[in-house]
């Protein structure tokens, strides 16, 4: 069901005058997880920024009943929190960990994959900004190729690692990928997620200003620009049966795709690129998409036979 | 039995915080150039609103727009995603 933006209540969504800088990605995302779930909801935040964000005791700059908890453990406090509400027949309180992606990929990945295998009724939402921008930009599993970063500073020689792919072979109930740049779409899939029961994923890809080396005002452009360049497919995975979102239907074939360079451009932290590595990143975005035709193909056999009957007319 | 048990006479705080404006302080301070709607040109698409992170875009009862400046960062998101370009980034001072 789309979202209509006049049916949402005129109140705060987020605590204005909390400690993120101008331009952050992860407030707008939080923001929406409120306009999505509202009150019935409770955060999971492992470090990172978002456990920045909260500011200074007495007060929390996020408008959520939060628990902060060290980088491993995330989903396994998920998992027991939920457990806690189930025992007290508090079945409407959702329970979402808002990790990022070195709290994702990196650190935790276990206690993720735990959760996941055992089916946990949680909402796991990967905020992903590509690097550990809390502790100052060093390069973390999901930074992609040719990024800088300060541990990486001639450019990352290896590939982002593919966590939505991950946890589709988890076979976990509900698999998507959203960014900021599309609200909406990003709203719908939480809607979606929390009607859904077991362990759910969704990542959310967030430009950093800071991190990425650019202008604060174009955090929404930029996560525009990653899908319509195809670097960033969005998708839903919905009880083993995968299908491409629509803000990314279009790009699927290959000559609507935006340049890759004007993505590129616009951000400090692939100033260094030479013709050669964009080469390799065009490369791996048609690796991407022939793994989702795949994936698309396999699960919706009927389609793949019309289209084939199509084409031999 | 006159069995009593005494309460704990100990100054607990609990180490929580609540959802609060401000917890960092007025960020207004921040900004290097400030957002300013022209009622005029606005079309009430509430995209300004939508995308703002910061919260500090809210909407008045027939859903036009107004900034809390007390907290604005100065970011431009509004000014960049607005459709019509009714917001303008005016540099302070």
């Amino acid at each position: 069901m789309p979202i209509k933006l006049r049916d949402f209540p005129r109140t705060h969504f987020n605590m204005p005058g909390n400690a993120a800088c101008p331009g952050c990605p992860e407030t707008m995302g939080i923001r929406y997880v409120k306009m999505a779930l509202g009150d019935k909801a409770v955060l999971v935040i492992p470090a990172g920024c978002s456990s920045v964000i909260q500011g200074i005791s007495p007060k929390s700059g996020i408008n959520f009943p939060i628990l902060n908890i060290v980088f491993a453990a995330a989903a396994a406090a998920a998992s027991g929190m939920k457990a806690g509400f189930e025992m007290l027949g508090r079945d409407d309180v959702q329970v979402v960990v808002w990790a990022g992606d070195g709290g994702t990929a990196d650190i935790g990945l276990q206690a993720m994959s735990g959760a996941a295998e055992r089916g946990d009724d949680i909402i796991y939402i990967c905020a992903d900004n590509e690097a550990y921008m809390n502790t100052g930009i060093q390069r973390s599993g999901a930074t992609p190729y040719g990024a800088w970063t300060t541990t990486t500073w001639t450019g990352k020689k290896e590939h982002k690692k593919n966590i939505p792919f991950i946890m589709i072979a988890h076979d976990a109930p509900y698999v998507a990928t959203a960014t900021v740049g599309y609200p909406q779409d990003f709203i719908e899939k939480i809607r979606k997620a929390a009607s859904v029961k077991g362990f759910k994923y969704i990542h959310l890809l967030a430009p950093c200003p800071v991190g990425w080396r650019f202008d604060p005002a174009l955090t929404p452009e930029i996560a525009q620009l990653a899908v319509k360049t195809g670097l960033w497919p969005l998708f839903e995975y919905h009880n083993g049966s995968l299908r491409i979102s629509s803000f990314s239907r279009m790009y699927r074939n290959k000559e609507k795709r935006t340049p890759l360079e004007v993505y590129l451009k616009l951000q400090g932290r692939f100033k260094h690129l030479k013709e050669d590595d964009v080469k390799v990143l065009e490369e791996y975005i048609d690796r991407l998409w022939a793994w989702l035709d795949l994936l698309e193909k396999a699960s919706h056999p009927s389609d793949t036979a019309k289209q084939l009957v199509k084409e031999s007319k | 039995m006159g069995y009593k048990i005494e309460e704990p006479q100990t100054l607990f705080i609990a180490p929580v915080s609540k959802p609060a404006p401000g917890s960092v302080g007025k960020t207004g301070t921040w900004r290097n150039e400030k957002p300013v709607i022209n009622e005029e040109k606005c079309v009430k698409c509430l995209l300004c609103w939508l995308y703002c992170p910061e919260d500090t875009i809210l909407r008045r009862e027939d859903d036009m727009v107004y900034i809390v400046y007390d907290y604005c960062k100065g970011c431009g998101i509004c000014a960049k995603v607005c459709p019509v370009d009714a917001i303008e980034m005016v540099p302070e001072r």
